[in-house]
């Protein structure tokens, strides 16, 4: 144990929208664990039934001890004025599902009239997530022209945007007839967040590749070639998020806590080692230099996001000088002091960004922590009833303390309401004072719904039951619930207003798609923004002999 | 086929649309998705049920007693549910309750399931001619139980079971005895060196 006793940091500072907003990937993200739990299973292309012009379906499959996943390919010619990346789209260049074993022909039959309907398809049990995408037919057509005529496509371009398919929504968890989590939960490859998300994303991204050598390959057989593999590895699956992503962090909170901690546990165990090693400072350096470069791939219109990739560069800048001058591994717990200098010297965007850096050369402290980032959430769903007013009043001022000084009667304080779309049934926020519907807005706006119970609380007598408190005010049931939820869960709440004026929705998608594992955020707007995965990944054939580090490898 | 998950999203959006709060809709989808992964009809009733409520929403339940009625006409089985799993640590020192004249009594059961899992003891249900064995919430027993369950009960049993064994003590020690044939009797020399053999535990 530590000499220092070094603390987890305090989650009133780290659940805020800001802190959660600067997260970035790191070894706990979903599709870096993927790619280690299934780098050594079979990869397989079962079906590549395409026509010339890259129509048909294809099959991709992973296998281990007679376990099959399989990827189901749907590719169909779309009109450009049919493409969009909208939720509201109704047609998409490619449809996929992920299958549960190898898919019969009459399971293909049954899929392809259901999965390019999407949203209004219905697939079975045996059907794992569901996906889709279109074409960025810029690049796309630009690779498949200069591949057809024999040449590699431009880099420049393909590194400014980084994916030849984009998707737009990646569902899982029993939507749309897919199979309930429960069934497949104990499945121990299976079992890290989003794992079987992450696996048809990764297909996909085969498939683009597949798709674009045969389209090339049709175009002109005697001259094309196919593309390199360099290019291709560089190359990711682009995605774009609406808020349908915001809701999920603030319905899940052991969930949400269990990434939150376990980052958490990470930092604080590297910053409790007393002798670093010299083999892993220069790895994390390397890594450091690495990913500095891809960077200045960062490229979007968003001047917030400038904002934070400048912020970012400019502090990165200063940590180079710090890390030149004042780091040396004769220091006594030098990840330490790193962390404490960053903390007191960079911005959030940059904090965040060392934070996961640091956890780079330490695979055994991530390495059990990659295990637990699962939640048995219904375990924590009951309220224990028994318990007095006073314990409630007691967690309020202990775990939501900067929520309850929040001042409810301004007017920006509840500038925003959540609601459900009735056309596609996917969430929204809008202005309270400009829209209608606020009166059926959904119960996402905790802090307000906590500062009003702790209000209630205050008034009622100390020595009554939950059960009593809860006959005469159960409209504030869901936030009890929270409140001992959170109790037991300190990183499981977002503390700030996600109804307040100056909310920044993209700052909730941003900390869920860290944990993904995405990287190149491009908010569009302050609601939705492209994101890249997997971008420098092992392609299927490379898998085995890949290693951790690949994220950094990408233009390296 | 609807997944336990649809049915969970849309019976809680549904309750919130028929006048319960959040906070007791999350409990209605919960409870929903339980009676139909345990095989019992829950979307049928909730259905029929949020239907008749539409009018006049039920009062919610004041008090729970050893015996309970209500001034309205009927008790809700949601309200009613909600407040017994609230408070099942102090109404398991009542031993059973009752509960007259409640609308849809299905709909209570998934509620007396959690609680017989948060008081660790099997709960026994009965009204009209069904009889329900809550179990821990891990499964509920029944007989008798019509597709559709009854729109109300004139009476709905509870009773808390203690912990025993539904064995004899014969039973066991005949089973017992069969096990016994796994195992190997130990020498004296595998005795001597078994772990904490040779040492003093007075150190």
């Amino acid at each position: 144990m530590s000499k220092l006793n070094i603390k987890l940091r305090d989650p009133n500072e780290v659940m805020k929208l800001s802190r959660l907003g600067s997260f970035h990937q790191s070894k706990l993200s979903f599709l870096r664990s993927f790619i280690r739990e299934f780098k050594d299973w079979e990869y397989k292309r079962n079906i590549f039934e395409l026509d010339k012009d890259g129509y048909g379906v294809a099959v991709y499959s992973f296998e281990k001890k007679k376990r099959n996943y399989s990827l189901i390919c749907f590719a169909q010619h779309i009109n450009p004025n049919e493409r969009s990346d909208r939720v509201i789209a109704t047609k998409w260049d490619t449809a996929f599902v992920l299958h549960d074993g190898l898919p019969a022909r009459s399971d293909i039959n049954r899929l392809k009239k259901n999965v390019p309907k999407q949203e209004i398809g219905r697939m079975s049990y045996k059907e794992l997530t569901l996906s889709r995408a279109n074409k960025s037919v810029r690049v796309f057509d630009h690779v498949v022209n200069s591949l057809s005529e024999g040449n590699q496509p431009d880099r420049n371009l393909l590194n400014k945007v980084g994916y030849l398919y984009r998707t737009t929504a990646v569902y899982g968890s029993g939507k749309f007839g897919l199979a309930d989590r429960f069934r497949i939960k104990n499945r121990k490859e299976v079992y890290g967040p989003f794992r079987l998300e992450m696996m048809l994303v990764y297909l996909v991204r085969q498939f683009t590749f597949d798709q674009v050598n045969h389209i090339a390959k049709n175009k002109n057989p005697n001259k094309a070639v196919q593309l390199d593999e360099n290019i291709a590895r560089n190359l990711g699956i682009g995605n774009s998020t609406g808020l349908g992503m915001a809701p999920f962090i603030v319905n899940h909170p052991t969930l949400l806590h269990k990434w939150i901690y376990n980052r958490e546990k990470a930092l604080k165990e590297i910053r409790s080692i007393e002798v670093v090693n010299n083999d892993e400072f220069n790895f994390f350096k390397d890594c450091l230099t690495k990913s500095k470069k891809i960077i200045d791939t960062w490229l979007t219109d968003s001047e917030y996001q400038n904002k934070k990739i400048n912020s970012l560069k400019s502090d990165l800048v200063k940590f180079d000088v710090f890390l030149e001058k004042n780091c040396s591994i004769k220091t006594k717990y030098l990840w330490n002091e790193i962390y404490l200098w960053v903390e007191k010297n960079l911005k959030e965007e940059c904090i965040e960004y060392i934070v996961s850096m640091m956890m780079e050369p330490h695979d055994k402290i991530i390495d059990p922590l990659i295990n637990n980032m699962s939640s048995e959430e219904e375990q924590y769903f009951s309220i224990p009833g028994h318990r007095k007013i006073s314990d409630l009043k007691t967690i309020l001022e202990k775990k939501y303390q900067s929520i309850i000084k929040i001042n409810f009667k301004e007017k920006n304080s509840i500038a925003n309401f959540w609601f459900i779309s009735k056309n596609k049934e996917e969430p929204r926020v809008a202005n309270r004072y400009e829209e209608q519907g606020a009166e059926l807005e959904q119960p996402l706006a905790i802090a307000r719904d906590i500062k009003q119970l702790y209000e209630r609380i205050l008034k009622a007598n100390q020595s009554e039951t939950i059960a009593d408190f809860l006959l005469n005010n159960d409209d504030l049931r869901h936030v009890v619930r929270r409140a001992f939820i959170a109790d037991k869960f300190p990183y499981s709440e977002i503390q700030d207003n996600t109804i307040g004026a100056s909310l920044m929705p993209i700052d909730m998608l941003r900390l869920k798609l860290s944990f993904f594992g995405a990287v190149k955020f491009d908010p569009r707007s302050d609601k939705w923004l492209r994101i890249n995965m997997y971008q420098g990944a092992p392609l299927s054939h490379e898998l085995k002999n890949s290693d951790d580090t690949w994220i950094y490898n990408s233009l390296n | 086929m609807i997944t336990f998950s649809e049915i969970e999203t849309t019976t809680k959006r549904a309750s919130k649309a028929a006048g319960f709060s959040w906070g007791v809709a999350e409990e209605i989808g919960k409870s929903i998705r339980s009676l139909e992964l345990f095989g019992l009809p829950g979307i049928i009733n909730l259905n029929k049920y949020l239907k008749k409520i539409k009018i006049k929403h039920p009062k919610k339940i004041a008090k729970i007693e050893k015996k309970n009625k209500t001034r309205d006409k009927e008790l809700c089985p949601i309200y009613s549910g909600v407040a017994f799993l609230d408070r099942c640590l102090e109404l398991e020192k009542l031993k059973s309750l009752k509960f007259y004249k409640v609308s849809y009594p299905l709909l209570m059961l998934p509620f007396i399931s959690r609680a017989s899992e948060m008081i660790s003891k099997k709960i026994l249900v009965q009204f009209d001619k069904s009889s329900f064995l809550l179990n821990f919430d891990k499964s509920i027993f029944s007989k008798d139980i019509e597709k559709q369950a009854p729109s109300i009960a004139k009476v709905v049993n509870i009773e808390f079971l203690e912990n025993k064994n539904s064995f004899s003590e014969q039973d066991w020690k005949e089973l017992y005895k069969l096990s016994e044939e796994t195992f190997v009797e130990e020498s004296d020399s595998l005795k001597k060196s078994a772990a904490g053999a040779g040492l003093t535990d007075n150190d």
